[in-house]
């Protein structure tokens, strides 16, 4: 009995150092991001890596995801005759939930895992401590490029997945359930606001920022060996795809109120 | 060398200085000195916390008690800006190289000089050819990257990188272990140079009996995270501690069995 409470008490106290350790490393991140010396090279190569070479990854995910949205939605609702609304419920489901979330979680398998093995493996080689010892932070030429390069990317990402998903759905609405093109694309524009992609932006935008922080965190704090950057991998993976179901739900809320 | 500096602050002193990882104790109380420009060098079996030590010298690990003084300046609680401050003076070389997997070497060698003052493209290849060479290594690896490189081409490309700014106080992790002889006399060398010749001091981390003769003023001996000998090289046959014997002559009879390092490493 003792000792299980005594596991539950080592339990919670880890998990509140945890989120300590976490919630300054998210500080120090944000503050040297603003910081000079700025790495621009190191960005650069980040905003490639992230926003150019996700490209495929998230357009493959997107033009399907479209395409069975199509296919379902026409199936529902032709149970009480509103067929016509197909191309209003891809658009609106694509720019709002399934474009930010579905790239979201993507990049996070992508780029999560690329981060953390990378920043690991330099944790675990001695490359964090020698560019300590060679006048440079670790913070602002690691951490900082990464977490600007997703936040700013993933929104970009997210808009080129939102027209690749819409097409999907208009391929399979025209061309397998035979609507009209231009009845489609007008259909599609009708009920469109702007404050329906920019909530899509915004998330993509928060996913971004979540996905490279968990990345750096994890790869940062890695544990020691191949196993520690293995473990640490999987980490970031994981907690960057939880947290973007979470601040999926919150942000839409914040919207929604 | 030592003698006209004996009067001066010596440059580092650690006093007591401890580190645990966990509940496993590692260092349990150092006490060390260096003089400036004296070299020293620091033996003792694998495991035992010498790389530890140098880590926390400079602050990469964060020692947790006792004192840490360089140039006479209190260390162990220092703020981020003087740790970055004292950490220029420095230049050290990591147990496995510690190169920059993503850059060439000529980056990897420049890369503090380029931190600290603009230079072309053009200057910078040329001091990182220039430094290399020192080292017996071609001028044109300079365009390779570390992972075309062999090891001791990488340990000596990682050597270059720290003394490439000439800093005042060099700090190397094993710089010879796994290189070929004539490689590790090359090396001797530079250090022996760097200290004699420009005046810089130098904690050098050897497991090579024959190296530690060449390059060391003086020796420290670490055992279960304390110093247990420290004196002139020259004394290292003659310590009367039958550690240090044990260890100078490579022996397998005597008090550091293997059993006794798995003991202490286990805390
Ligand atoms: N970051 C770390 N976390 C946990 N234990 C460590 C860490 N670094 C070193 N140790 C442990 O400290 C002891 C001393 O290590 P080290 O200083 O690398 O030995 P060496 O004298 O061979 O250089 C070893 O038992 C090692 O496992
Ligand atoms: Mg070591």
């Amino acid at each position: 009995m003792i000792g299980f409470l005594q596991n539950i008490g080592r339990t919670t106290l880890a998990f509140l150092a945890a989120i300590g350790r976490l919630s300054l490393f998210t500080l120090a991140a944000v503050r040297w991001t603003f910081l000079p010396p700025y790495y621009l090279r190191q960005l650069g190569r980040q905003m490639v890596d992230i926003g150019y070479f996700s490209l495929p990854v998230v357009g493959l995910t997107t033009l399907f995801s479209g395409m069975v949205l199509a296919l379902q939605s026409y199936t529902g609702f032709a149970r009480f005759s509103a067929e016509d609304t197909v191309a209003t419920v891809v658009v609106l489901s694509v720019t709002r939930e399934l474009g930010p979330v579905l790239a979201g979680l993507m990049v996070a398998g992508r780029i999560g895992a690329s981060m953390a093995a990378e920043i690991g493996t330099m944790r675990v080689t001695d490359q964090i401590d020698a560019l300590d010892t060679l006048s440079t932070r670790p913070m602002q030429y690691l951490v900082a490029p990464r977490i600007v390069a997703g936040t700013v990317c993933l929104p970009f990402l997210v808009l080129i997945g939102d027209l690749i998903g819409v097409f999907g759905g208009y391929l399979v609405g025209v061309y397998r359930l035979g609507f009209n093109p231009s009845i489609y694309l007008s259909r599609t524009l009708e009920y469109l606001e702007i404050s329906d992609v920019t909530l899509g932006l915004v998330k993509a935008a928060v996913f971004g920022f979540l996905i490279a922080l968990m990345g750096c965190y994890h790869g940062y704090h890695s544990g020691r060996g191949a196993e520690g950057v293995g473990r640490a991998t999987t980490n970031a993976v994981v907690s960057a795809s939880i947290l973007i179901l979470i601040a999926n739900y919150i942000v839409t809320a914040l919207f929604f109120g | 060398m030592t003698d006209q500096h004996k009067d001066s602050t010596p440059k580092i002193v650690l006093q007591g200085m401890t580190k645990s990882f966990g509940d496993k104790q590692v260092l349990r109380g150092i006490d060390l000195e260096v003089a400036a420009e004296e070299s020293l060098a620091i033996i003792g079996t694998s495991g035992c916390g010498k790389s530890v030590t140098l880590k926390c010298l400079l602050g990469l690990l964060r020692a947790d008690g006792g004192s840490i003084r360089v140039d006479g300046e209190e260390m162990i609680n220092a703020g981020r800006h003087q740790m970055e401050n004292m950490r220029q003076r420095f230049g050290m070389t990591f147990q496995f190289g510690a190169l920059f997997d993503s850059l060439p070497i000529w980056e990897n060698v420049t890369f503090r000089l380029r931190q600290r003052q603009h230079m072309t493209r053009q200057q910078a290849r040329d001091a990182a050819a220039e430094t290399i060479t020192q080292l017996g290594l071609a001028a044109h690896v300079i365009d390779q990257y570390p992972a075309e490189l062999s090891g001791g081409m990488q340990k000596r490309v990682a050597l270059a990188r720290a003394i490439a700014d000439k800093p005042e106080i060099l700090l190397f992790d094993e710089p010879t272990s796994g290189l070929d002889p004539i490689t590790g006399g090359v090396i001797d060398r530079l250090i022996i140079d760097s200290v004699n010749r420009l005046g810089a001091t130098a904690v050098t981390i050897s497991h090579d009996m024959a190296s530690v003769r060449r390059i060391a003023d003086k020796v420290a001996m670490v055992h279960n995270g304390v110093i247990i000998w420290c004196g002139p090289a020259s004394e290292m046959d003659n310590s009367g501690v039958e550690e240090v014997h044990q260890f100078v002559h490579g022996l397998a009879d005597g008090p550091l069995t293997l059993a006794a390092q798995a003991e202490a490493r286990r805390g």
